[in-house]
């Protein structure tokens, strides 16, 4: 309390109800977050009590009915599949951001970020669909079956495309503009100005960007579990199908009762720990920004 | 005046008394029925033609798997539960009354130049013994193996009618719905896959390029799952705990009645040989 008095400047009552509704609705923000997580410890506890943890790992395949309960695969495709998204998106959408910045005229870049803005908003299942018609067929003819771990890294690739560009956008956008004359007035080149000055100083910006894709990334389900394959094992190449977690929730649960689907309730809290890392390491980054 | 008076006043208390029946009604006579996600999409579109021709009645209808049908039923959450599968023999207390028929067929590509496989051919290509078309008379191409996931009564009958364990499967892709397997199936020349084959009929006379394989000899078509002598067929089911009597028995009655074979037929199912 001592602390809002202090940095409220008018002691009105109207602020001090404001700041009443407001930490109301933060804490039961905060609360909703915890009782995600509690819920899915109680659905998944009869299974987390039965079988033994590290089994979840260790267990040669995935088989709940028949009691075999390794989430390793999966865990394994979630992880490759975001991690190969992000690098293509990260690569292209970096790159395209730097040309909106410094290369387009303006009236072009205006446009080409209309157009990143409407490709944000497609829905997944859009792409989810285009890739089973048009892609998976498309890789099945050079490399059988086509569902695959490159389909999922390609479709989740144009997902987070547009977010990971917009977001190195707005960094660029915020780089002082003092950097920018500095550099010209040292005469670096173009290119020296953009890595040595423009990369470094919205560095913070960028990876921030970067780990809201990955959260997005990890967390798709319809778009993955159309062009995937649904294959629960450890992928040997980018031409072997796959199954992630969130495709293995979405493909059984309907169908699932008992341990069978308390296994389920245990991969989604995998998944929720997975992205609840990220959004700390986000949170980090976001601090170390504010101290450049 | 006095007499327009009296005639609104009468036809106010007609109104009021036409609308507070049913309601009253309606609170008494409420049908629940749960399970197959199979069967809901029929179950459903019943029930909306049954509140229809007898006003006052609500079916309420939710889909959860056949497995949350039988429990449904037997625990008395349910009037009703649906079942995609025949009763197994634990499953005897309850009594079952089939209101059409699904068959699965064996789907791949149009341009697969194989006509048939035996028996033991399907089993060794699921298990991975058989991985190129050449082997069983077609061209040189990788077989992709088409599974279900786990939990779909589709997989649960496609096991036991070739007895195999899902682990012993070798898929190359794992689909949930009918039509993301024909879909695979149709952008992929060397996919093998099974389907319903009211769906799979449909989709391929309106250009999907799939092709059903027959079964043991006998061709994959509505008309022979509907005489019994397709060999993996399943009957759709309505399932209660008790006897059923009263509205119960009503619902089950018009389910089961010929008028409502344009609706299992609107869903790509065979309707029951009368």
């Amino acid at each position: 309390m001592t602390w809002s008095r202090r940095s409220i400047s008018s002691p009105s009552h109207a602020d001090a109800r404001l700041a009443g509704v407001l930490s109301a609705a933060a804490g039961l923000a905060a609360a909703i977050l915890v009782l995600i997580v509690l819920f899915l410890l109680r659905e998944s506890w009869p299974v987390l009590e039965k079988v033994e943890w590290l089994r979840y790992l260790t267990d040669a395949a995935w088989h709940p009915s028949e009691g075999l309960f390794g989430l390793a695969p999966m865990l394994g495709a979630t992880l490759a599949s975001s991690a190969g998204a992000l690098l293509l998106a990260g690569s292209l959408g970096v790159a395209s951001a730097l040309f909106c910045r410094f290369y387009a005229p303006s009236s072009i870049a205006r446009q080409y970020r209309r157009l990143l803005a409407l490709l944000a908003g497609i829905p997944s299942v859009v792409f989810g669909f285009w890739g089973l018609t048009e892609l998976v067929p498309l890789i099945a003819r050079w490399q059988p079956p086509g569902t695959s771990l490159l389909a999922a890294i390609l479709i989740l690739t144009l997902m987070i495309l547009p977010t990971v560009a917009l977001t190195a956008d707005a960094a660029l956008a915020a780089v002082p503009e003092g950097y920018l004359q500095g550099a010209a007035a040292l005469g670096l080149s173009r290119s020296g100005t953009i890595l040595g000055v423009a990369l470094p100083a919205a560095k913070g910006g960028i990876v921030s960007g970067l780990l809201l894709a990955a959260g997005r990334a990890l967390g798709e389900i319809m778009a993955v579990l159309m062009v995937a394959g649904n294959v629960v094992q450890t992928p040997h190449g980018l031409f072997d199908p796959v199954r992630t977690l969130t495709a293995n929730i979405a493909l059984e649960m309907a169908y699932a009762t008992g341990e069978h689907r308390a296994a389920l309730f245990v991969s989604g809290l995998v998944l929720t720990g997975l992205v609840m890392l990220l959004a700390g390491l986000a949170l980090r980054q976001g601090g170390t920004r504010s101290h450049v | 005046m006095k007499l327009k008076a009296m005639t609104t006043t009468w036809r106010l208390m007609l109104v009021l008394a036409l609308s507070t029946a049913p309601v009253s009604h309606a609170i008494e006579q409420k049908l629940v029925l749960t399970g197959s996600s199979t069967v809901a999409p029929l179950a459903g579109e019943i029930g909306k033609r049954f509140e229809q021709e007898n006003p006052g009645v609500r079916v309420d209808v939710q889909s959860g798997g056949s497995s949350r049908g039988i429990a449904d039923a037997r625990s008395g959450l349910a009037d009703i539960g649906l079942v995609s599968r025949a009763l197994k023999p634990e499953e005897q207390d309850l009594k079952s009354f089939t209101i059409a028929l699904d068959g699965i067929g064996i789907i791949v590509h149009r341009d697969n130049p194989v006509q048939t496989l035996t028996d033991a051919q399907i089993v060794a290509i699921y298990t991975g013994k058989i991985t190129n078309w050449r082997e069983v008379g077609g061209g040189e191409r990788p077989i992709t193996v088409v599974n279900k996931a786990e939990g779909r009564s589709t997989l649960e009958l496609f096991l036991r009618h070739f007895q195999l364990k899902n682990s012993d499967i070798k898929a190359q892709v794992v689909i949930g719905e009918n039509q993301q397997g024909i879909k695979t199936v149709a952008g992929n020349s060397g996919a093998i896959g099974y389907v319903s084959i009211g769906t799979a009929e449909y989709e391929a006379s309106q250009g999907a390029p799939i092709r059903l394989l027959p079964m043991a000899g006998i061709s994959a078509s509505v008309e022979n799952v509907r005489n019994g002598s397709f060999p993996l067929v399943r009957p759709l089911n309505l399932v209660t705990r008790v006897e059923p009597e009263g509205l119960v028995k009503r619902f089950i009655d018009f389910a089961r009645s010929k008028a409502q074979d344009d609706l299992v037929q609107a869903q790509y199912f065979v309707p029951l040989a009368r």
